[in-house]
């Protein structure tokens, strides 16, 4: 049940924060309520100042984010949502395997829910692990609809921690969404503040000559794009928060030392992409998306919007840590403390220098790593009536990753689409754009896709029985997102039959990165272990590259599918349907 | 007012301008923007002539209705001006293909157009507005506009820019002359306040060519000038 003094402490921390905007924001954070399976939450607007300046955010049960929720795998979990806002809601549970009328998504699951009405959610808990929700109406969840959920297992917890802190990360604006996207529509780098200038042209000059700097700069000339395109929303709006803190008053987490702390990351940002990392603590990474995973130690991670990591860290005796997370552009962090005594403070890291994207991010690498495949056909020359969802024979072993050739759909041409990759090769074994240099350069070892292994068997040993190629596409420019050069409201679903293994082969003919997400369907990444493909819900495809996944089309219904990053998803979006 | 009757009330007007609220949204909601181009004055003359290029469209990501205008003013005057009504259709990732109508209301007597144009970004970032004009009479002109943006630092834009005209017969009723009539070109340092707001100073130089220079001189016009202006260029 809801505890009648969480929610009038969240209420009144809003109203902390719009007084007193530091000091007392570390209260608004880490509101949980006690494990449960009946649950009652509110959507309604309150006052929050996460800037300094005071500003209205939509949150549950007055907190932004909402209460972390409690769930027992196995049991049945009833959620009662009230809005309370003046628009249709919905929440959406995200990497919850669920009945399609559960899944919260207005439209396919059910109408949402209207003002001043509740909606009942039930259904069994069939998972443990980290997740998230939010609402999947309008850009609610950018407005702070939004919150953790943490699956105690059956069995009790799988990696001995000693103790347990979600972190969960997102980015807030005082601008309304609304305007941000209308802004993005009308200026495609309006937010980006590290584009290239005269002085760096110059600079590059001086070291490469003028000749090897005109070939360098031919291509992104010839192609009219930026090289330092690496986020459409920044820190120039957004305050990147740790638990609904700003960096200015930064949350704290304690533990004792020696214990092993499992930290549990989430993404819950609307658009931000974050590279995070502990100085001074090794982490092991022995959960992603919620999902069991071989443990893997490492430095730092890259973190997809709506991905989430479980990490093991043993802090040491009497120190604090702080847990950092840049934006991929660099144009800010979230931040947070990690103490064994509220008294310690640790040192603030310099943010890394800003990613520049080369020719591998831009589909025409011929690096080492990852799969060969076929030179790039066009569709027009290899199937002259392509259907925009080509439908192949399976290439590769399942849990190997697809060895088909790029075919670029006859809708991918057009003035919505402006690239294609030519040359994309795998992108399972690559850190991403400004992170591969960090082994050499600076010792920090980087997780990578291909080091996620199942630490259970795969469940579904079969081959693929056909495989599906799907393009990323978009034109940034004009600010147009698509699969397969077909926006949403234009695409057919994709049909998926019950009960079929399918691969899903995603190109990404954009240069961004893009986190894919699926609802209701494991995406089981081909991480080149066939017998421990790992699950993930949101599977974030670089720049330029390729990745492959395997679906059992183990439950009928509807299920969205589609790019997480709220201002992309209207396009970027497909209804899977399984029937 | 109580917070939570304030909150409401802005998320009203939240709903009011964020039409897509409903499931999932509309990907491609129409919109407008209004570039204010070039705003100003030269401030090295005593006339202190004034330039006024706007350009705005309305309309959804392939689909867009354009209304551009420039108007020139010395000593009070309007010296030329001009309006266009055009329909724009992305027919390239980078470019639009524009038809239309357009009116030069100055000089007089008042001259129309049919307008066909190719406007966006060629390669190497080069910003181009092309334009053929048919008139009545045979009368045909071509004109085209590049700009280019040179970023100094993240706010400060060092912008090049020349306009080319040239007229297919000439017009002794408006002083122009058949062949290139006229050149253009300007140098132009902003500074963004914001994205949508930079004022700037710059040089603006142009001359009149042929046969226009010729008719300007018979009216006792300058064939050529070259001023320093101050502006503003804004958006919306
Ligand atoms: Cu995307």
């Amino acid at each position: 049940m809801l505890d009648r003094r969480t929610f009038v402490t969240g209420i009144l921390s809003g109203y902390g924060l719009l007084a007193a905007g530091s000091a007392s924001a570390g209260t608004l954070s880490g509101t949980s309520l006690s494990p449960s399976s009946d649950f009652s939450l509110t959507l309604a607007p309150i006052p929050v100042n996460f800037t300094g300046r005071p500003a209205f955010a939509t949150a549950i049960n007055g907190t932004v984010p909402g209460p972390t929720l409690s769930w027992q795998e196995g049991e049945d979990v009833t959620l009662r949502v009230t809005n309370h806002l003046i628009e249709t809601s919905s929440i959406h549970w995200h990497g919850i395997i669920l009945p399609t009328t559960m899944d919260g998504v207005p439209g396919l699951s059910f109408p949402g829910i209207p003002p001043g009405e509740t909606f009942e959610y039930r259904f069994t808990v069939n998972q443990s692990g980290t997740y998230w929700y939010h609402s999947h109406s309008g850009y609610q969840e950018q407005t702070g609809l939004y919150g953790a959920i943490v699956v105690n297992p059956r069995e009790g917890d799988p990696d001995g921690a000693d103790r347990d802190h979600v972190i969960l990360l997102s980015d807030w604006t005082d601008e309304n969404p609304a305007a941000i996207y209308t802004r993005l529509k009308k200026m495609s780098h309006y937010y980006n503040f590290n584009e290239r200038t005269a002085p760096d042209l110059y600079r590059q000059i001086r070291s490469e000559g003028p000749l090897a700097t005109w070939q360098d700069r031919a291509m992104w000339n010839d192609m009219r794009m930026s090289d330092s395109d690496l986020a459409d929303v920044t820190g120039y709006t957004y305050t990147y928060l740790m638990n609904g803190v700003s960096p200015a008053s930064g949350w704290t987490g304690l533990c004792k030392a020696g214990e092993r702390v499992k930290l549990r990351f989430i993404n819950g940002s609307a658009m931000s992409i974050f590279d995070v990392r502990i100085p001074g603590l090794r982490m092991t990474v022995v959960a992603a998306d919620g999902q069991d995973v071989e443990p893997v130690t490492v430095d730092e991670f890259r973190i997809g919007t709506a991905e989430t990591y479980d990490v093991i860290v043993t802090p040491e005796s009497d120190s604090a840590y702080t847990l950092f997370a840049q934006s991929l552009d660099r144009s800010g962090f979230a931040r947070g403390t990690l103490t064994t005594s509220p008294e310690l403070v640790a040192a603030l890291p310099a943010m890394d220098p800003v990613p520049i994207l080369g020719h591998e991010d831009m589909g025409m690498a011929h690096s080492a790593g990852g799969h060969a495949h076929e030179p790039v056909i066009s569709a027009q020359q290899r199937h002259p009536h392509a259907h925009h969802h080509s439908a192949l024979a399976p290439a590769g072993t399942a849990g190997l990753g697809s060895a088909a050739g790029i075919v670029h759909a006859a809708t991918e041409y057009g003035p919505h689409v402006d690239m294609r990759t030519e040359n994309p090769v795998s992108g399972i074994d690559d850190p991403g754009v400004g992170l591969r240099e960090h082994g050499q350069r600076l010792g920090r070892e980087v997780l990578r896709y291909s080091q996620l292994i199942n630490r259970h068997p795969t469940a579904d040993p079969r081959q693929p029985g056909r495989e599906i190629q799907l393009h990323l596409t978009g034109n940034m420019n004009r600010y147009m997102w698509s699969f397969n050069g077909v926006k949403f409201a234009d695409a057919e679903p994709l049909e998926l039959q019950y009960g079929e293994r399918v691969r899903i082969h995603l190109v990404n003919d954009t240069m961004m990165a893009h986190p894919i997400h699926l609802h209701g369907l494991w995406s089981e990444l081909e991480t080149g272990e066939p017998s421990r493909i790992p699950r993930k819900h949101t599977v974030l495809v670089q720049p330029g590259k390729t990745v492959s996944y395997l679906v059992s089309a183990d439950a009928l219904g509807r299920w969205a599918y589609h790019c997480h990053l709220q201002y992309h998803m209207l396009g970027m979006m497909r209804e899977a349907r399984v029937s | 007012m109580k917070p939570a009757a304030i909150a409401n009330g802005y998320m009203a007007i939240l709903a009011t301008i964020s039409p897509n609220l409903m499931a999932m949204g509309n990907d491609d909601p129409l919109m407008a923007k209004v570039i204010i181009e070039r705003l100003e004055a030269g401030i090295d003359n005593r006339d202190i002539p004034q330039w006024l290029e706007v350009t705005g469209w309305a309309g959804y990501d392939l689909n867009k209705l354009w209304l551009k205008s420039s108007i020139e003013r010395t000593d009070s005057e309007t010296e030329s001006g001009d309006i266009e009504l055009l329909y724009g259709r992305a027919i390239a990732p980078y470019w639009d293909f524009q038809l239309g109508w357009k009116r030069d209301f100055q000089p007089t007597p008042t001259r129309d157009w049919l307008a066909i144009g190719f406007q966006g970004l060629a390669p190497y970032f080069f910003e181009v507005d092309s334009t053929l004009y048919l008139g009545s009479s045979n009368r045909s002109a071509l004109e085209i506009e590049v700009e280019y943006e040179l970023m100094l630092t993240q706010r400060w834009v060092l912008s090049p820019r020349t306009e080319i005209l040239l007229n297919g017969q000439n017009d002794n009723r408006t002083a122009t002359g058949s062949g290139l009539s006229s050149l253009e070109a300007g140098l132009r340092l902003r500074y963004e306040i914001r994205r949508e707001f930079a004022p700037y100073l710059g040089i603006h130089w142009e001359r009149a060519y042929g046969n226009t220079a010729d008719l300007r001189q018979e009216e006792g016009e300058k064939t050529s000038e070259v001023h320093i202006v101050v502006g503003i260029r804004a958006w919306f």
